[in-house]
């Protein structure tokens, strides 16, 4: 067992964690956050996506123990005090959500863009979401719903 | 007087929206149960073998382990119109990846590591891969025991000593006839390769063995009921002992349909003394374990006079069930009845066969054999109106089913069945079809046009019922309830807009069920189909007519007017012509109360169902019959660039046109069109399984296996929605969900030819496919 220490949205967490559990496992079983999803577990769809130090990895693929010291955000911290982040009222406005399964991981991808590139391109934002998987959208939804967030990405 | 519409129609967001991109949505995949076991599989590493041991005993001393089970230990058979199949293979396996043995334990590491000590001696038979092959008398028998097999009698046939698990005829006129004596004959063959359905929330259920006998169970579904149900029939326990919950599901389109890993969760269960058991299939085993599409492989014979109108056709599809038919049965059959497209054909022919082989198993997929059967036909009838000499879309404008012409299974088109040629006429505009494409910027692009119509009817018994209860709020807010499961089509919103329409209540003020529950929303047969709004509306308006009745009744007593003298307007009830009197809902909802403290009524809580009408069994010998609820047609268009360096596709535009009879909701029926092109663009270019000699699936992940991502979207897509009413349909509307998806490889493929002069066969127009055939051409530059 490692002892770590991280914040995960905000929060500052202490735990006693195996050397195989993946960040995904500690996230959804250990803190209960579970809108990161488990779509493949190898890394491949991206519906477990969340920011670590505001970059976006599946955290199928990072071990807890690599999150140590670090600082780790998930959809669950996006919206502040019970308000939708712009970039989730986009969402919801632009129809870009259907089964949902794939709305958190896509949210966080979007979200990471926006805070590297608050006015992102169509090129930039194709590239953001490309490990993103979603099967029901067709993605145009998704696509606009980021592009109408442009320029509201900064620090919330 | 009709009234404008309020709500109906209207773009209205999902009502589940919030709790999505807030990560805050359930679904099975996230539940926890008090004292909740994990489950794992060892699953068949051969495709064909006899299971000779089994041998568990490293298994079971490994601490945490709770439950082992094998085929031998669970004599049973599942299906819903077969019931052809194991809860775990026993005595022999039939594809690589059938679950053999199931373990529960205290964490999913101790059962995985349970399952690798798990020591599973096989013989390996010979197997069956290709159906074609599985039809030849002396193929190995799939299921020997075929004959012995429960089926839903008198729609399907199974032979017996055969791997043939249903053969559906569909006869009209003389078809031989009318193809000898043709002035001009078409014969082509086209395969579809089998394909996954890719939710992105793998199949997930947990079930719980009560001590009284009851059994609780919460899984990814489509089907609360149907899963109920086929618990009760497979273990003869009373429906009532069942409750079956479905939260929110990431994702079905069919694969979630019928029963999938119920019994396997609950039989663990009982064998773990009754503590909650959970599966949730890894994407591999979505991949290699649970159902896929079928494969297909037709062939089309058209016979046409010069002048451009068909005579005769005849087709054979032959279909890789797999090595199970359950749901397979119900495809071959449906896509017969659809089987020429949407055409007037004098004299038809279809021999619909749908075959054991020794391959991960087929099921529903989106658009159910639809968009197999029309890659052939609608391949095929571009091929003959070249040899007509006519303009693709001109040859089928010429044949077209118009009003008063007979379908191949003897209904009549009427004008209620919507207008084919209007969607063949959109899509051509759009693609401005008949003006040449403009030239590509590199000489070693080509481009062209394609289209293609697309035709489907909700495939389900002739008795399938729906039913809505509409309960009011104390304050005068309305909650549906339905058991018709909202997996992302966004069926409930609609339902929430006709509720609020007819109810006369703001959207904000109707609610509806998040999740099913057996015990508490009512019967739906099962959320397939692109029946739901359809059937669900009907009953919604039904529910709501019925509050209606109630409020009325106590507003009327009140008022000391005749209830139908009773308006019910913005949330109140008021005399016709005094709104100024009006009550609100809220004061009515659960009785009205008098001054002096007198009470009438009572709480309002209304009912509606609807059952399918008019249908029937189609005749065994000749198909014919009434197969279909309602038919929703529809068309592509599309333009794509070909790089004959790559054989890379790009769609540069794709128009897309249903007759969805009436729009319920803009934005989501939009949401549907593009989100089904879009899927049908992945069967088109990159989706499809690939076995190797021994029947083992090569490409079971993300990597081998490519879905269409951000990056593969078409330039410009063009959702194009009429609306010409469907008479029985809830504000005229018809189901529009599965459809968008159909056709899209068979436009594709047609554009394919108009850019490169090649004929595509087989799917999926792969680079590597691509580039084959330009070679074999000889027009590689």
């Amino acid at each position: 067992m490692h002892d770590i220490e991280l914040r995960v949205n905000g929060h500052a967490e202490r735990a006693s964690v195996p050397a195989g559990m993946t960040l995904l496992e500690f996230l959804r079983d250990r803190l209960a956050l579970t809108g990161a999803k488990e779509g493949c577990g190898i890394g491949e769809c991206g519906a477990c996506t969340v920011l670590l130090d505001r970059t976006p990895v599946t955290a199928c693929l990072v071990l807890a123990v690599e999150a140590d010291g670090l600082d780790v955000r998930t959809i669950e911290g996006e919206a502040a005090d019970g308000e939708l982040s712009a970039l989730q009222r986009a969402f919801v406005d632009a129809g870009a959500v259907q089964c949902g399964f794939c709305t958190p991981g896509m949210i966080m991808s979007a979200r990471a863009l926006l805070l590297r590139s608050p006015h992102p391109s169509d090129e930039e934002i194709v590239e953001a979401i490309a490990g993103n998987l979603c099967r029901c959208t067709g993605y145009e939804a998704i696509l606009a719903a980021i592009r109408a967030a442009s320029g509201t990405g900064g620090e919330p | 007087m009709t009234r404008a519409l309020s709500c109906v129609g209207k773009s209205v967001p999902r009502g589940d929206a919030v709790e999505k991109v807030t990560g805050s949505a359930r679904y099975a995949h996230d539940l926890a149960l008090p004292g909740m076991l994990h489950a794992a599989l060892v699953t068949s590493p051969h495709a064909s073998a006899r299971i000779a041991r089994v041998d568990v005993a490293d298994a079971a001393a490994l601490p945490g382990v709770r439950a082992i089970l094998a085929g031998a230990n669970l004599d049973v058979r599942l299906g819903l119109y077969m019931r052809d199949k194991r809860i775990l293979a026993r005595d022999v396996v039939r594809y690589q990846g059938e679950p053999v043995v199931a373990v529960a334990a205290d964490t999913l590491d101790i059962a995985r590591e349970a399952c690798r000590r798990v020591r599973v001696e096989y013989e390996p038979t010979r197997a069956v891969f290709d159906p074609r092959d599985a039809m030849k008398s002396g193929a190995p028998l799939v299921h020997p025991d075929l004959e012995s097999y429960a089926h839903l009698e008198g729609v399907f046939f199974p032979k017996s000593n055969t791997n043939v698990a249903h053969h559906q005829k569909i006869r009209k006129g003389d078809v031989d006839a009318a193809i000898a004596s043709a002035e001009v004959t078409l014969e082509a063959r086209f395969d579809n390769p089998p394909v996954q359905h890719v939710p992105m929330e793998t199949h997930a259920a947990i079930a719980q063995a009560l001590p009284d006998g009851r059994v609780e169970i919460w899984t990814s579904s489509q089907s609360p009921y149907t899963v109920r149900h086929l618990m009760s029939v497979v273990f003869g326990l009373p429906h009532a002992s069942i409750r079956v919950h479905v939260p929110y599901v990431g994702g079905g389109f069919g694969g979630k349909a019928g029963l999938n890993l119920e019994p396997l969760v609950y039989v663990l269960s009982k064998a773990a003394g009754g503590r909650p058991v959970k599966f949730v299939a890894t994407r591999e085993q979505e991949f290699n374990t649970l159902p896929s599409r079928q494969g297909l492989h037709s062939t089309i014979e058209i016979g046409a006079t010069r002048a451009g109108k068909i005579v005769a056709l005849k087709a054979t599809y032959v279909w890789d069930a797999g090595a199970y038919a359950d749901y397979g049965v119900n495809v071959g059959r449906a896509a017969a009845y659809s089987g020429a497209g949407p055409y007037a054909v004098p004299n038809c022919s279809i021999d619909s066969f749908v075959v054991y082989t020794n391959k991960v198993y087929g099921t529903a997929y989106r658009g159910f054999g639809h968009l197999e059967v029309l890659w052939g036909i609608e391949r095929a009838i571009d091929q003959m109106a070249r040899k007509l000499g006519l303009d693709p879309a001109e040859f089928r404008r010429r044949n077209l089913l118009t009003v008063g012409d007979t379908t191949i299974t003897g209904e009549t088109f009427t004008a209620g069945h919507g207008k084919p040629v209007e969607c063949l006429d959109a899509v051509a505009k759009a693609i401005e079809w008949g003006t040449p494409s403009t030239p590509p910027a590199s000489s070693t692009k080509r481009r062209g046009k394609g289209i293609a119509m697309l035709h489907k009817a909700p495939a389900m018994p002739t008795s399938t019922s729906c039913s809505a209860i509409i309960k009011l709020d104390e304050d005068g807010a309305a909650d549906i309830l339905v058991s018709g499961v909202d997996y992302g089509q966004g069926t409930y919103t609609v339902l929430r807009q006709i509720a609020a329409e007819e109810l006369r209540l703001p959207i904000d003020a109707v609610h509806i069920n998040s999740d099913c529950d057996t015990a508490f929303t009512p019967y739906d047969w099962q959320t397939v189909a692109s029946r739901f709004s359809y059937m669900g509306g009907h009953a919604v308006i039904e529910a709501a007519a019925d509050c209606l009745r109630q409020l009325r009744f106590a507003a009327a007593q009140v008022f000391g007017v005749a209830p139908e003298k009773i308006v019910c307007e913005n949330a109140s009830a008021y005399p016709d012509g005094e709104p100024e009197r009006a009550i609100p809902y809220r004061s009515l909802a659960l009785g009205y109360v008098y001054p002096n403290g007198n009470a009438i009524g009572g709480p309002v809580i209304g009912h509606g169902r609807f059952i399918a009408r008019g249908l029937t069994h189609l005749a065994p010998d000749t198909g014919q019959g009434r197969p279909a609820q309602f038919w929703t047609y529809g068309a592509h268009g599309v333009e794509v660039e070909v790089d004959t360096e790559t054989g890379e596709i790009e769609i540069l535009r794709i128009a897309s046109a249903v007759d969805a009879g009436k729009v319920l909701n803009a934005g989501l029926a939009r949401g549907q069109v593009i989100g089904g092109v879009v899927q049908g663009i992945g069967s088109a270019l990159w989706e499809g399984f690939r076995f190797d000699k021994e029947g083992r699936l090569k490409n079971p992940s993300f990597v081998d296996y490519k879905i269409p991502t951000a990056k593969d979207l078409p330039r410009e897509m063009v959702p194009i929605l009429l609306e010409n009413p469907q008479p029985d349909g809830p504000y005229g509307a018809r189901g529009v969900a599965e459809h968008p998806m159909i056709s899209v490889p068979s436009a594709i493929g047609n554009a394919l030819y108009d850019a490169l002069g090649i004929e595509f066969a087989s799917l999926p127009l792969s680079p590597e496919h691509v580039i084959a055939r330009l070679a074999e051409k000889g027009t590689k530059p």
